[in-house]
C-alpha cells in the first residue's frame, strides 16, 4: 500500500484534518486541539464508549457515534460541539449527578474532580431531574484508601486500570443497571481482599470516589499521567 | 447419509403410519400440558390399546389455539378437538370411525383461513423427540441438497433472492448478513442461534425450539456451509427447560445419523452444535451482549462497528441469526427463493409468526404472510376483545415496541409500517389491550422492565430508564405535573439517541408511543387527577388533596 | 510457566465431582463460568461464596469477575431457596392480565418481598421474566409446576396448603 493511502482526510468542525486508518475521532481530535469531552476515556487504558458524552454526528448520518471508540473514515465531516450534542450531555450530567450524592462543598475531590470541572465546562447550572438520594456505603477498610460509593459515576477506569495495568483484576462491577456497584473480590471489604495497594485505582478515579486517606483536606489533585507511560515501557520490553 | 437413505427413513416412517387407521394428535406444548395434556395422552394410549383399533396416538408441538386447549387432532379426517379432558379419551378413541364428538369440536375456520403456515409447518404433526417424524416431512433435504448439489455462494444467493429479513427483530436482510459473513477472512467461523427471546409476551421461538427442534439445526447447518463454520452455539434460555430438553435429544440424534459431526453426507464439510443456557438477561438478545455471555461474561453490550459478522465470538467472524430465522431457511431451499419471496408485502418478505395474547378470545401463535391488516389478525383470527368490553391498543414489539390504537388497525404488517407507527416487529409478540388498561400503567410497566435489565453500561440507559420510571410513577399516582411532562419527553430524546445499545435506544418507543396516541389518558392523570381505565390508585394524589 | 494446579474440592460432597465434570468436559476454559455455576445452582440450589470461589480458582477466573457475573444473572441465586417455590410470570401478557394483583397478595400473604424467603425457610417468591405460556396468562410456577390463568383465590388456597404441611 502506497504511503498516500496510509492517511485519511477529514473535517472535525470544519477543519480539515489527517489521520491515520484506525485512529479514532478522538485521537484526531485532541491531536489538531479540539476539545471533545470524555469521562470514562483515558489515555492509557482500553475504550469502553459507556459514558456517551464524546457523540459526535456525522453528517449523511442521523446516528450518533462515540468519538473514542468511532474510527476516522476518509471524508467523514464530524461535528463535535451542536446544540443537539450540547443539550445530550448536559442530560448525561444532570443523570449523573441525580444518580447519587454528588454535594460538592463536603467532598474530598472538591475543586479537582472531573465531574465538577465537566458540568462547569458544559453549562450545567441546576439540575432539572430529582435527585434519588439512594444511600451507598462508604468501604474504609483498606488502611491506605477510601472507597466512597455515594460519588461513584460507573466510569468503572478503576477496574480497567487495575485489570489491564496492574494485572491484578481486584475491582470489577457487581448487579446491573441502577443497582451496579464495583466491588473488590466477592463484594468483600477492600482492606480483606486481594489488593496490591498499588494505587493506580485511586489515581485513575475521575470523582472523590477512590481517595488516599492521608490526602484529605490536601490540595493534591489525582495523576493518572502514569498510565501512556507504564504502557509505552511495556510497549518496549 | 445420502438422498436415497434419507428417501429410504421418510419411506419407512410412512409405511408405518399407514399401519394406523387413525392417528390422533395431542398438543402437549406448555399452553396445553398446563391444562392435563400430559395425562389425556396416557388415557388415549390406554384406550387405544384396548379398543382393537389400529390407532396412533402421538405427541405434538403447538398447535396454534392455546385458548381452545388441550387440543386434538384426528387424522386423516382432520377433526379438531378443544377442550379435551383426560376423561373424554374414550370416548374420542370410541367415535373413531364414527360421528365426530359435537360438543368437542372446535370450530376456528377463520382463525385458521388467513394463516399460512412455512415456519409451523410441522407444528402438531410432528413428535418433537423423534427424528424420523422429522425427516417423513422432508427434514434434512435441504441440507443434503444443499452440501451435494449447491456451492456455498449458490446458497447465499437462494437466501439473498427469498428476501427474507431477520426475524429477531431488527430486520437486517439474511442474505447480506451471510454474505458478509462468507467474505470475512479467517479460517475459524461461528453460527449462533440466538434463542434468548427475551420478549414478555413472546413464545414463538420456543414453540420453535421445543415443537421442531430438528428445523433449527438443519437452517443452522445450512448456514454454517454456506459461510464456512464448523461450530455452532445455540443460545437458549435457562427459563426454557423442555427446549434445551429437546434440543439436547435433535442434537443427540442428528449426530448418530451422521447429518451433525465430521464430513456430514461424505462430504468435506463438518459442523456440530453445543446449547448454552442464558442466566436470566433480557439484554442479551442483543448480539453483541449474547456473545459476551457465550464467552462466560457478563451479558454488557459493546459498541458497534466491528460487527460480529468480522469480529464475533473470541474475536472470529461470526453469524448470529434468531430462531425463527433459522427455521425459515430449509423451506427456502426446498421450494426456491422466489416462492418465498412472492409472499408477504413489498419489503417484507414471507410469514411471520406472532403470539397473540392479552384480551382477545384465541390466543396463541398465528403465522401470517407479511402485509395482513392487523385488524385481520386481531378481529378475525384473534376473534376479538371477548364481550363487553373495547379494543384500546395493541403491544408489538416487546419492551421495545409500541402500542398501536384502533384507527391505525388498517395497516398492513411488515417491519417498515410498524417503525413508522412508532412500534417495531420485535420477536413477534402481539399483545391485546382493551379499555380496562391504562396506557399510563402500561408505558410504566415496559420502563420498569427496561430499568431491571438495563446492564448499567452505559449512563443514558442506567440511569436514564431509573428517571423515566420515577416521573412515570409521579404521573401515575397523581402527584405529575405538567413540567414533569416534558421532562419526561425531553429524556426519552437523550435515552433513545445516546445510549450505547438496541435495549436503551428503544426503552422510550412504549413512551412515546402512547404519548403520541393517548396523550390525553396523561393529562387526565396529571390535571385532573383521574385514570380514565380506573388502574392507576391514585392514592398519592388523595392525600395531597385532603 | 508452573503448570496451574486445580484447587481441591471444597468438600467430598459427591456434588462437587458433578461440578468439576462440567469444567472439566469444557477444558477449565474461561468461558465455561456460566455453564459451571448453573451446574452448581442444578447441584446445590444456589450459589454460595465458596462455591463461587472454587469455580472461580479452578478456571482461573478473577473473583470480582465471577461474582460480577452471578449478580448480572437473575437466574442464579446467591441464597438458598425455600422448600417451595412461588414463581409469578411477569411478562406483559400476565400482567395485563393482573399478575401485579397476584404479587401482592402473594407477598402480603407471606410477609416477604420478590426474590426472599419465608422466616421459616417454607416458601419463596420470584418473579420471572416470562415463562412463555403467555396464552395462559395469568401464569405462575409451584415448584415449577406451571399453573395458567390462576386466581388469586387459587394462589392463596396453594400457599396455605404448603405452609400448613
Amino acid at each position: 500500500m502506497s504511503a498516500e493511502n496510509d492517511v485519511r482526510t477529514l473535517t472535525i468542525d470544519e477543519q480539515e484534518v489527517s489521520a491515520r486508518p484506525g485512529q479514532t475521532i478522538l485521537e484526531v481530535a485532541r491531536e489538531n486541539g479540539i476539545n471533545i469531552p470524555t469521562l470514562c476515556h483515558l489515555d492509557g487504558l482500553s475504550d469502553v464508549g459507556a459514558c456517551r458524552l464524546c457523540l459526535v454526528e456525522i453528517k449523511g448520518s442521523n446516528k450518533l457515534l462515540p468519538a473514542c471508540v468511532a474510527t476516522v473514515q476518509e471524508g467523514m465531516e464530524v461535528s463535535t460541539d451542536t446544540e443537539r450534542l450540547r443539550r445530550h450531555r448536559r442530560t448525561i450530567l444532570e443523570l449523573l449527578f441525580a444518580e447519587r450524592n454528588h454535594v460538592c462543598s463536603v467532598c474530598v475531590s472538591n475543586g479537582h474532580c472531573e465531574l465538577q470541572a465537566m458540568a462547569q465546562e458544559q453549562g450545567l447550572t441546576h439540575v432539572r431531574l430529582p435527585y434519588r438520594y439512594a444511600k451507598f456505603d462508604v468501604d474504609a477498610s483498606h488502611d491506605r484508601f477510601t472507597a466512597d460509593h455515594n460519588r461513584c459515576i460507573l466510569c468503572l477506569r478503576c477496574v480497567r486500570a487495575c485489570a489491564e495495568i496492574e494485572g491484578a483484576h481486584v475491582w470489577d462491577v457487581m448487579g446491573r443497571g441502577i443497582d451496579c456497584l464495583v466491588i473488590t473480590d466477592l463484594h468483600e471489604q477492600w482492606g480483606n481482599s486481594t489488593c496490591t495497594r498499588c494505587g493506580k485505582c485511586v489515581q485513575v478515579c475521575p470523582t472523590g470516589a477512590l481517595f488516599e486517606k492521608s490526602k484529605i483536606g490536601t490540595e493534591r489533585p489525582k495523576d493518572p499521567q502514569f498510565l501512556p507511560y507504564l504502557n509505552l515501557m511495556r510497549e518496549a520490553q | 447419509m445420502t438422498i436415497e437413505e434419507l428417501e429410504q427413513i421418510a419411506q419407512s416412517v410412512r409405511q408405518e403410519n399407514a399401519k394406523y387407521d387413525y392417528e390422533v394428535n395431542v398438543c402437549m406444548d406448555l399452553a396445553c400440558a398446563s391444562q392435563g395434556s400430559g395425562k389425556l395422552k396416557e388415557e388415549l394410549e390406554k384406550s387405544a390399546a384396548d379398543s382393537g383399533k389400529r390407532i396412533l396416538v402421538r405427541r405434538t408441538g403447538c398447535m396454534g389455539p392455546c385458548s381452545h386447549g388441550p387440543l386434538v387432532r384426528i387424522d386423516p379426517e382432520e377433526r379438531l378437538y378443544e377442550h379435551v379432558p383426560p376423561a373424554k379419551a374414550q370416548r374420542i378413541v370410541d367415535s373413531l370411525g364414527g360421528a365426530p364428538i359435537a360438543e368437542l369440536q372446535c370450530d376456528l375456520n377463520e382463525h385458521f383461513e388467513s394463516q399460512v403456515r412455512v415456519v409451523l409447518e410441522n407444528a402438531g404433526y410432528i413428535d418433537p423427540e423423534k427424528m424420523d417424524d422429522y425427516i417423513a416431512r422432508d427434514g434434512y433435504k435441504a441440507l443434503l441438497t444443499v452440501l451435494l448439489e449447491m456451492t456455498p455462494g449458490g446458497v447465499i444467493h437462494r437466501i439473498t433472492e427469498s428476501g427474507l429479513r431477520g426475524r429477531g427483530g431488527g430486520g437486517y436482510p439474511t442474505g447480506l448478513k451471510w454474505g458478509t459473513v462468507a467474505k470475512a477472512a479467517g479460517g475459524v467461523k461461528y453460527v449462533v442461534c440466538n434463542g434468548d427471546e427475551g420478549d414478555p409476551g413472546a413464545f414463538m421461538d420456543r414453540s420453535v425450539m421445543e415443537g421442531d427442534p430438528h428445523r433449527v439445526l438443519e437452517g443452522m447447518a445450512i448456514a454454517a456451509y454456506a459461510v464456512g463454520a464448523s461450530k455452532g452455539f445455540i443460545y437458549v434460555r435457562a427459563e426454557y427447560p423442555i427446549a434445551v430438553s429437546r434440543l439436547t435429544t435433535a442434537l443427540r440424534e442428528a449426530r448418530r445419523r451422521g447429518l451433525l459431526g465430521n464430513n456430514i453426507a461424505n462430504t468435506p464439510f463438518s459442523f456440530d452444535v453445543e446449547i448454552r443456557l442464558g442466566a436470566g438477561a433480557f439484554v442479551c438478545g442483543e448480539e453483541t451482549a449474547l456473545i459476551a455471555s457465550i464467552e462466560g461474561k457478563r451479558g454488557t453490550p459493546r459498541t458497534r462497528p466491528p460487527y460480529p459478522a468480522s469480529s464475533g465470538l473470541w474475536g472470529k467472524p461470526t453469524l448470529i441469526n434468531n430462531v425463527e430465522t433459522f427455521a425459515n431457511i430449509a423451506p427456502i431451499v426446498r421450494n426456491g427463493g422466489k416462492w418465498f419471496h412472492d409472499m408477504g408485502s413489498e419489503r417484507s418478505k414471507g410469514t411471520k409468526v406472532f403470539a397473540l395474547t392479552g384480551k382477545i378470545a384465541n390466543t396463541g401463535l398465528v403465522e401470517v404472510p407479511m402485509g395482513i391488516k392487523l385488524r385481520e389478525i386481531i378481529e378475525k383470527i384473534g376473534g376479538g376483545v371477548p364481550e363487553g368490553h373495547t379494543f384500546k391498543a395493541v403491544q408489538t414489539g416487546g419492551p421495545s415496541g409500541g402500542c398501536i390504537p384502533a384507527e391505525m388497525l388498517d395497516v398492513g404488517v411488515s417491519y417498515d409500517a410498524l417503525l413508522k407507527m412508532g412500534s417495531i416487529m420485535g420477536s413477534g409478540g402481539m399483545i391485546v389491550m382493551d379499555d380496562s388498561s391504562c396506557m399510563v400503567n402500561v408505558a410504566r410497566f415496559f420502563v420498569e422492565f427496561c430499568m431491571t435489565e438495563s446492564c448499567g453500561k452505559c449512563i443514558p440507559c442506567r440511569a436514564g430508564t431509573a428517571q423515566m420510571h420515577t416521573l412515570l410513577t409521579r404521573i401515575s399516582n397523581g402527584t405529575g405535573t405538567l413540567e414533569d411532562l416534558e421532562l419526561l419527553e425531553d429524556l426519552c430524546v437523550t435515552v433513545k439517541e445516546a445510549s450505547l445499545c438496541g435495549l436503551g435506544q428503544t426503552a422510550p418507543n412504549p413512551v412515546l408511543s402512547t404519548l403520541k396516541y393517548f396523550r390525553n389518558e396523561y393529562i387526565e392523570h396529571i390535571v385532573n387527577k383521574r385514570c380514565p381505565a380506573g388502574v392507576c390508585g391514585m392514592e398519592a394524589a388523595a392525600e395531597v388533596l385532603a | 510457566m508452573a503448570a496451574f494446579t486445580p484447587p481441591p474440592l471444597p468438600s467430598d460432597d459427591n456434588r462437587w465431582k458433578i461440578v468439576n465434570g462440567t469444567m472439566r468436559k469444557n477444558g477449565f476454559a474461561r468461558h465455561a463460568l456460566i455453564e459451571t455455576l448453573h451446574t452448581v445452582q442444578q447441584s446445590f440450589g444456589y450459589l454460595d461464596d465458596d462455591a463461587i470461589r472454587f469455580v472461580a480458582r479452578s478456571l482461573r477466573v478473577p473473583l470480582s469477575q465471577a461474582y460480577g457475573v452471578v449478580t448480572f444473572y437473575h437466574y442464579f441465586n446467591l441464597k438458598p431457596p425455600g422448600r417451595h417455590t412461588l414463581t409469578i410470570c411477569a411478562g406483559t401478557a400476565c400482567y395485563i392480565k393482573g399478575a401485579d394483583k397476584l404479587l401482592a397478595d402473594a407477598e402480603k400473604k407471606l410477609g416477604v418481598k420478590p426474590g426472599k424467603t419465608t422466616g421459616d425457610g417454607e416458601v419463596s417468591l420470584m418473579m420471572a421474566r416470562c415463562v412463555g405460556a403467555c396464552s395462559r396468562a395469568p401464569v405462575a410456577l409451584c415448584d415449577n409446576e406451571v399453573r395458567g390463568e390462576l386466581t388469586r383465590a387459587q394462589m392463596i388456597e396453594q400457599l396455605e396448603r404448603w405452609t400448613v404441611a
